[in-house]
């Protein structure tokens, strides 16, 4: 296959920034959202067509590096490249990335229409999957790293969208702040990774390190530093970077702030896309995470586990529908990667790994189902809060239908997508770790019980009351519904892809078994988690509040997001800037400044006193010009011999 | 005779345009406004010509020879010609003499392509006075200035200064060694007193030609009063064509004198950084801030030159050719402005970019190329030189050089500070741009992004030193 067609995939959409961002809003002011969609379909279409002849190709699919263009060579190995690496989770991301992509540049053609900014938001929407593209098909880690940050400034832009709202602006600053601050411990294990193994190209990385006895892999492994050897630094480092963008606890806080921005964005960026990327990037190392590094392996089981129900509980007692969906995604995720961290190397132990990516593709077209329906819902009532709303469900009949269908894939009821891919986690995991198991286990109960809290007071609960909110009273026009239908039989049928065969540890085709009992007590959970939601929250009563007073300190608590931001605020306002913060501003202001003011008033009054040099005088510059030649001819004759 | 042809072509073509101009001026004339669009087309032709139909050899007993690495050279030098004939298309038009202008810039030119082709020192000498006097013409271009006359003056009695230096040294050389041949007299140089002193006499006139200190003293005031189109022209051709010349001097000429040239690069480039950035520091005219910031940047050319080796070379001729884009991008925006408005002083660019956006960017991406911020060229310039100068494990020298860069990255962003952020009751009024000298500044600014980008361009020359 022609190169150009690899290169395209990423470039169209970044043609689309250059073009909408550079003369959108002079030139094509209404037509930038069509030129932008049309620009991503054809990436679609393109990345399908790869995709599919990579898949169709051969039944074991090698790691090829299809382009290659050496940037930037700092020595004999290690060298900043441009290119494609084509594998199978590379081939998978890409078609995720463009699929959804395209989905919310539909969508967004009716959502956001009459906006002011209309081309700047389709430009930077362009941009930012064009620094996906870039980040999944990385060849290098430090192309990887290069993109990686990309994407943190188009979704910094993407989340600031309103740029008026302070509120907006303030949830933009803060995702970028902790990804940055993650993103310094991936850069951190980049060099580490670099200097223990001489190579930033994936595919020799993954060789040297793997292959036991090479000289790399056991000078990595010798040389240690506080206890670890250079490469579980490295990686755990890098995990660091990994679990900031995909909001793992407890990096975790940017997330349902980031949900300022507008709707369809949250389901792009927030739901399938950017904050997958860790788990993509563990994905990506996974054969180095699990032979050389087991130990950071489990943390990132841990800190997964952790994650997936700690969230599952704040989502419980949200009210605000988007904050529920965003603590459901840093759930669903936290189930990505636990199903890593449990997974191993080879074989049936590589189930988690198959599974984590099965989940990955799952999850995003159920969770961006779940974000485009409540955007028509927000659409409709124009507010995000789940108390002004209620008996939708005759007002928008399409919206219902498709929103219900996600919440069952996402509780894991079959036949839904959800189901088989939460399955596979789940055995993976009771392969792996009996408490992950459990845990994973509650999670899952947990996640039926708030989707279909969500779901009822959404559409069933009280009527709604048309009252104060006048305009436009419809779902929205067919413009914003396809995607939804679109993502439903996505949501409904991508289960039944058998994707052990595409993608697993070692590249043996990995059969998945069905266990009948196995599935019973998660699907019973499920059902449990339903019926208890339903008994809640169906129709308007008061059992929800005596629950909540019954439970009342630790839903409290929960309501509260368990106060992480509150301890964060404390941590950084109280402690650092008071320990930390102030002393270095004194140092600062009184040693630091002074040594600056006085290096520069220094080089003032230097730079007066030698302005006689340029006197104007000729006769004055050719003495300077002799006594230079023969002071020089004195050093080098006389002294410096 | 072919091979006399083809190794002479890049100095035939120049010639002949030179000649063409000739029969211009003494036939009936032609209107500048339709003059200069040949004159532009005529030196355009010369640049794409320069890329094609090369080879090496030599002619003359090797008095005169090229190599690709020559051919690139020349072809840096034409690309800076063509520019500064498309970037000061306002002021030329307006001369009174413009054939006289370009036969005597590209006469300067034909004596720098005669200069970096030289294999012997009398041609050396020779083409070296043919690249100054047509120069110091230029200089006097603004007829109507009193301090254009001045600093052509200036120009002319320092470059009479230097070359009676210089030719002093060729005769020492000639006395100790018996020969003006470049290839005959590494053989014969045993680092006597004599030997050494020939050798720092001609030094300096390499130092006076390229503004290094203390031999620079005539750059401030002969860039000040010079036309831009000649500021331009010295500041990055003339100054292109010694560094290449300085090069074949030292690693190949000099080559046993290694020790001592070394020394005497650390020494000067530091005075001479330091020097630039601390008058470039307080300067508040734009010509004359670029003019010592522009010694500065010679200092750190020096420190490329210093290594001595493969990577010396590559690092500066890369080096170069970024400054050409800019530097002339720089002085370019510059002469724009004090053609449309008569301001010069950096005060008045304040607020420039409310009115003047395209020039501003432009200025801006310029200002960080010199100062060596990425992601511009200037900045992989930048991390050439200085890797290359620190091949001889001198780290001390490294960190004086890379403090230096500091200080100048401190008086290039004061401008852009100007042109962004500073507020201003009266900015300069919007400035209408002619297509020719737009067309030029885009090509300078696509030069300072791209030559970062693509890693081939160093590559290549890279190919071409080994």
């Amino acid at each position: 296959m022609p190169a150009i067609i690899y290169i395209l995939i990423p470039f169209l959409p970044l043609a689309g920034f250059v073009l909408l961002g550079l003369f959108g809003k002079k030139y094509f002011k209404s037509a930038s959202g069509w030129i932008g969609t049309l620009l991503m379909l054809v990436s679609f279409i393109l990345a399908v067509y790869v995709a599919y002849d990579y898949f169709s190709a051969t039944s074991i699919f090698p790691r090829n590096v299809p382009v290659k263009y050496t940037w930037l060579v700092f020595s004999e190995n290690i060298s900043i490249d441009m290119g494609v690496l084509q594998d199978p989770i590379s081939m998978m991301m890409i078609v995720v990335v463009t699929f959804i992509s395209l989905m919310v540049h539909i969508y967004s053609l009716g959502y956001m229409k009459g906006e002011e900014r209309y081309p700047t938001y389709y430009s930077f929407l362009s941009l930012f999957t064009f620094s996906m593209l870039g980040l999944v098909l990385a060849s290098n880690l430090f192309q990887t790293y290069i993109f990686w940050e990309l994407v943190g400034v188009s979704s910094f832009l993407l989340i600031g969208y309103y740029y008026d709202k302070p509120s907006a602006v303030a949830a933009a600053k803060k995702a970028f702040i902790v990804t940055r601050f993650a993103d310094l411990g991936f850069l951190i294990g980049i060099l580490v990774i670099a200097n223990t193994s001489d190579t930033l190209d994936y595919n020799t990385l993954i060789a040297t390190l793997t292959s036991t006895g090479s000289e790399q892999a056991s000078s990595a492994a010798a040389s240690t530093f506080l206890g670890a050897s250079a490469l579980t630094w490295g990686t755990a480092l890098i995990f660091i970077g990994g679990a900031g963008k995909s909001a793992m606890f407890p990096l975790h806080i940017w997330l349902p702030d980031a949900m300022e921005g507008p709707t369809p964005v949250s389901a792009l960026i927030h739901a399938a896309t950017m904050v997958v990327a860790g788990v993509y990037l563990v994905a990506r190392l996974f054969p180095i995470f699990s032979i050389n590094t087991p130990a950071v392996l489990d943390i990132v089981g841990w800190v997964g586990a952790i994650s997936a129900v700690f969230a599952a509980i704040i989502a419980c007692t949200q009210t605000d529908i988007k904050r529920i969906l965003a603590y459901s995604t840093m759930s669903q995720i936290g189930y990505m990667m636990f199903a890593l961290g449990v997974a191993g190397y080879g074989g049936e132990s590589g189930l988690g790994y198959t599974a984590s990516m099965f989940h990955l593709f799952t999850h995003a077209m159920f969770k961006a189902l779940l974000f485009l329906g409540a955007g028509v819902v927000i659409h409709y009532v124009h507010s995000n809060d789940m108390k002004d709303m209620g008996g939708l469900r005759k007002k928008m009949p399409v919206t219902h239908i498709t929103f219900l269908i996600a919440c069952l894939a996402i509780a894991g009821i079959p036949p839904f997508a959800g189901f088989f891919s939460k399955e596979e986690i789940l055995l993976a995991a009771y392969n792996g770790n009996t408490i992950i198991y459990w845990i994973a286990l509650i999670t899952s109960g947990l996640t039926a019980f708030y989707m279909f809290r969500l779901y009822f007071s959404i559409f069933w609960n009280k009527p709604y009351q048309a009252d104060h909110h006048s305009g436009h009273k419809s779902e929205g026009g067919w413009i914003m519904l396809f995607p939804l239908l679109v993502l439903a039989l996505g949501a409904a049928g991508s289960g039944f892809i058998p994707f052990g065969k595409y993608i697993n540890t070692d590249g043996i085709p990995l059969e998945s078994h069905f266990h009948l009992q196995f599935s019973i007590l998660p699907v019973a959970l499920g059902l449990a988690g339903i019926f208890m939601a339903m008994w809640l929250y169906k129709k308007q009563n008061n059992r929800p509040e005596k629950l909540a007073a019954s439970l009342n300190g630790f839903y409290k608590a929960a309501y509260h997001k368990f106060y992480i931001d509150e301890i964060y605020l404390f941590v950084t306002k109280k402690i650092i800037f008071n320990l930390i913060g102030r002393p270095a501003a004194w140092f600062d202001k009184n040693v630091v400044d002074g040594l600056v003011n006085l290096a520069g008033n220094t080089t003032t009054a230097v730079s007066e006193s030698i302005k006689k040099l340029q006197s104007g005088r000729i006769q004055q510059y050719a003495i300077y010009f002799l006594f230079g030649a023969i002071g020089l001819a004195i050093l080098f004759i006389y002294i410096w011999k | 005779m072919s091979d006399f042809i083809i190794l002479m072509k890049s100095e035939l073509v120049v010639t002949t345009i030179i000649f063409l101009l000739l029969f211009v001026k003494i036939g009936k004339g032609m209107r500048n406004e339709k003059l200069l669009p040949l004159i532009q087309v005529l030196l355009l032709i010369n640049v794409l010509f320069s890329f094609v139909f090369n080879k090496e050899g030599s002619l003359f007993d090797g008095m005169f020879s090229t190599t690709s690495l020559i051919a690139f050279q020349k072809s840096i030098l034409s690309l800076a010609v063509y520019l500064i004939s498309l970037l000061c298309s306002v002021w030329l038009k307006r001369s009174e003499h413009l054939p006289e202008f370009f036969m005597l810039m590209l006469s300067a030119l034909l004596g720098m392509f005669f200069m970096i082709s030289s294999g012997n020192l009398l041609i050396f000498y020779l083409s070296l006075e043919l690249s100054t006097i047509p120069v110091a013409a230029m200089a006097n271009f603004d007829l109507q200035k009193r301090a254009s006359s001045e600093g052509a003056m200036k120009m002319i009695l320092s470059s009479a200064f230097s070359s009676g230096i210089l030719l002093f040294g060729i005769s020492l050389i000639y006395g100790t060694t018996g020969t003006i041949l470049f290839s005959e007299i590494p053989g014969q140089l045993d680092g006597s007193p004599i030997q050494i002193l020939a050798f720092v006499f001609l030094f300096t006139a390499f130092a006076f030609k390229l503004s290094v200190v203390p031999f620079h003293l005539w750059t401030a005031d002969v860039y000040e009063g010079a036309p831009i189109a000649t500021t331009s022209f010295l500041s990055v051709v003339s100054k292109g064509a010694v560094a290449f010349i300085f090069i074949t001097a030292l690693y190949k000429v000099f080559q046993p004198l290694e020790e001592t040239w070394y020394l005497m690069l650390v020494i000067l480039s530091i005075a001479t950084m330091v020097i630039g950035n601390l008058f470039a520091l307080r300067q508040k005219n734009i010509k004359r801030f670029l003019a010592f910031s522009s010694i500065a940047q010679v200092g750190f050319i020096l420190v490329g030159i210093s290594a001595g080796n493969e990577i010396g070379i590559s690092s500066v001729v890369f080096f170069i050719l970024v400054y050409v884009f800019s530097n002339l991008a720089a002085f370019g925006v510059a002469d724009v402005i004090s053609a449309a408005s008569g301001k010069e002083s950096i005060d008045d660019y304040k607020g420039l970019y409310k009115t003047n956006p395209f020039l501003s960017w432009i200025m801006t991406l310029a200002l960080f190329s010199l100062a060596g911020i990425p992601p511009t060229a200037g900045f992989f310039g930048k991390l050439f030189l200085i890797s290359a100068g620190a091949a001889k494990a001198n780290y001390i020298y490294i960190i004086i050089v890379a403090l230096n860069m500091i200080v100048s990255l401190y008086y290039y962003l004061i401008v852009v500070r100007a042109i962004f952020i500073d507020k201003n009751e009266q900015p300069i009024d919007k400035i209408a741009i002619s297509k020719t000298v737009k067309l030029a500044l885009i090509i300078c600014g696509a030069g300072i992004i791209l030559l970062g980008l693509l890693s081939w361009i160093y590559e290549h020359i890279q190919s071409l030193t080994v």
